[in-house]
C-alpha cells in the first residue's frame, strides 16, 4: 500500500510537471513546472533505494546497523538536487534577459516577437 | 507511516497543481516551496536524512529564495501581468 | 483560474494523461521496499567489516558521504563542474544585460528606489551572519559523521556571505574578487587532493590520510578536507549567483 501511494505520488508529480511544461502560457510557470517534474524524478530515484525495515546508513556509537537503506541512490539524489537549483538559477537568468528584450513573458507573444526578429 | 505518506503525497500533488493553475505568481512560488517542504518530510520518512537536509536547505530554502528574487526582478509580484 | 482553464488545449492534456497511464503501471511493477542493491551491498559489507568485501572501507560514519566523495568522487567533481558552468552562465547572461537595463527603466519602475531594505532586516542580518557561518562550517566539517556536508553547509555559507550586503545595499557590496579567489582556490585544492592519491599509486581521488577511529572528527582520511573544499566552492559560487540575481535593484536605484 505504501509503495503504491509513493510511486503514484512520484508519477503524479512527473506528469503534472511535464503537462505544465507543455501547456503553460507563461514562461515563469514553465520554470516552476520544471522544478515540479524534477522533484518527482528525485522522489522516484529515492524510492528505488528504499528498503522496508532498513535503517539510516549512518553509524551510531561506532557501529553500523545490520539492515540499511541503499546509500548509492541517496548520494545521486543529493547531487541531483544541487544541480537542479543551478539549472533553476540559469533558467531565471535567461528569463530576465527575455523580459528585458521583449518586455513580456507570455509564451505566445515571445514566440511571435522571436519569429518576427528571425524573419527580419 | 502509510497515513503520513498519503498526507504528504496529497499535499505535494495539491501544491503542484496550485503552482501551475493559480492566478498570482506569488501563490505559485509559495506552493512550489510548500511542495519542497513536503518532499523534505517524505525523505525523512524514507530514511534519508542527508537528502532531506539537502532538499530542505537547497530546494526549499535557496530555490525559493531564487524564485522570490525572480519575482521582483521579473516584475511579477504585482499580480498577473 | 477560470480564465486559465478556459484556455486549456486538449492535446497536451491528453498527452500527459497518456504519459501517466504509461508510467504508472511501469513503476508499480518495480519492487518496493526490498529492491536489489549491488553496489550498495558491497559498500555496506565493507563498512560493516565483513570478511571478503569487494571494496575497501573508507572509515566514514556517514555512508552517503563515503559514496559521494570516495566511491563516486569523480562524479562529484563533474557535478561541481556543472554547477560552476550554471553559475557562470547565469552570471554572464545577467551581466551582459545590465547595460541595456539602464536605458529601459520604464519596465522596472515599480521597484522601490530605497536601497536600504529596512532597520529590522539590517539588524537581523548583522546578528545572523556569524551564527549562519558557524552553522554552515559545522555542517560542512561534520559531513562524514552526521547528515550534512559540503553541499548543504555550502548553501548556508553562501546565504551568510550574501545576507549582510543584501541588507545594506541590495547585494552590490559583495567583493567579486574575493569570491572568485575562494572559488578557484577550493576547486584547485579538490583536484590537488585527488592528484596526490594518483601520485601515491592509487586511482584519482582515493582517500589517502589515516582513517582514524570511526566517529571521531579527525577520521575518514581526506574526506573532511574534500568536503570543506566542496563547501567553500559551492558557497562562493552560490553567493556570486545570488549577487547577480539581486544586483538589479541596486542598479535601478
Amino acid at each position: 500500500m505504501l509503495g503504491i501511494i509513493l510511486y503514484s505520488g512520484a508519477v503524479a508529480l512527473i506528469v503534472i510537471g511535464i503537462a505544465g511544461l507543455v501547456r503553460s502560457t507563461h514562461l515563469f510557470r514553465a520554470v516552476l513546472a520544471l522544478v515540479i517534474a524534477e522533484s518527482g524524478a528525485n522522489l522516484l530515484l529515492m524510492l528505488a533505494g528504499f528498503r522496508l525495515g532498513g535503517a539510516v546508513p549512518i553509524a551510531t556509537e561506532g557501529s553500523f546497523p545490520l539492515a540499511m537503506v541503499d546509500p548509492v541512490p541517496q548520494a545521486m539524489v543529493l547531487t541531483a538536487i544541487v544541480i537542479g537549483v543551478g539549472i533553476q538559477a540559469l533558467a531565471i537568468a535567461l528569463l530576465v534577459r527575455v523580459k528585458q528584450r521583449y518586455g513580456t513573458l507570455e509564451r505566445s507573444k515571445v514566440t511571435a516577437a522571436m519569429e518576427l526578429e528571425l524573419n527580419k | 507511516m502509510t497515513l503520513i505518506a498519503l498526507l504528504l503525497v496529497l499535499v505535494m500533488v495539491v501544491a503542484a497543481v496550485t503552482a501551475l493553475l493559480s492566478r498570482s505568481h506569488l501563490t505559485a512560488v509559495v506552493s512550489t516551496s510548500l511542495l519542497s517542504l513536503a518532499l523534505t518530510l517524505l525523505f525523512v520518512l524514507l530514511k534519508a536524512p542527508d537528502v532531506a537536509m539537502t532538499e530542505g536547505v537547497v530546494g526549499a530554502g535557496l530555490g525559493s529564495l531564487i524564485l522570490a528574487m525572480a519575482l521582483s526582478r521579473l516584475a511579477l509580484n504585482r499580480g498577473e501581468d | 483560474m477560470s480564465d486559465l482553464v478556459k484556455r486549456v488545449e486538449w492535446t497536451p492534456l491528453l498527452f500527459s494523461v497518456g504519459l501517466g497511464c504509461l508510467l504508472l503501471p511501469l513503476f508499480l511493477a518495480l519492487p518496493f521496499g526490498n529492491s536489489p542493491m549491488v553496489a550498495g551491498e558491497m559498500i555496506q559489507q565493507a563498512a560493516q567489516g565483513v570478511q571478503g568485501a569487494v571494496v575497501d572501507s573508507v572509515g566514514a560514519a556517514n555512508l552517503v558521504t563515503s559514496v559521494v566523495l570516495a566511491y563516486r568522487g569523480l562524479d562529484t567533481l563533474g557535478e561541481l563542474a556543472i554547477l560552476f558552468a550554471a553559475a557562470t552562465g547565469a552570471g554572464m547572461v545577467l551581466q551582459s544585460g545590465s547595460a541595456a537595463l539602464h536605458q529601459n527603466t520604464k519596465m522596472h519602475k515599480h521597484i522601490d528606489s530605497e536601497i536600504n531594505l529596512g532597520e529590522l532586516f539590517d539588524s537581523a542580518a548583522t546578528m545572523l551572519t556569524p551564527l549562519l557561518l558557524l552553522v554552515g562550517v559545522y555542517i560542512i566539517l561534520h559531513g562524514h559523521l552526521t547528515p550534512g556536508g559540503g553541499f548543504q553547509g555550502g548553501v548556508v555559507v553562501a546565504v551568510a556571505l550574501f545576507l549582510p550586503s543584501w541588507a545594506r545595499n541590495g547585494g552590490g557590496q559583495l567583493s567579486h574578487k574575493v569570491i572568485s579567489r575562494i572559488e578557484g582556490g577550493a576547486g584547485a585544492s579538490f583536484i590537488v587532493i585527488g592528484l596526490v592519491a594518483l601520485w601515491q599509486g592509487d586511482p584519482f581521488l582515493t582517500p589517502w590520510l589515516a582513517q582514524g577511529e570511526l566517529g571521531e572528527l579527525f577520521s575518514a582520511g581526506t574526506l573532511p578536507l574534500l568536503y570543506l573544499m566542496v563547501g567553500l566552492k559551492v558557497g562562493a559560487e552560490l553567493a556570486a549567483l545570488l549577487k547577480y540575481l539581486a544586483i538589479d535593484e541596486q542598479v535601478q536605484s
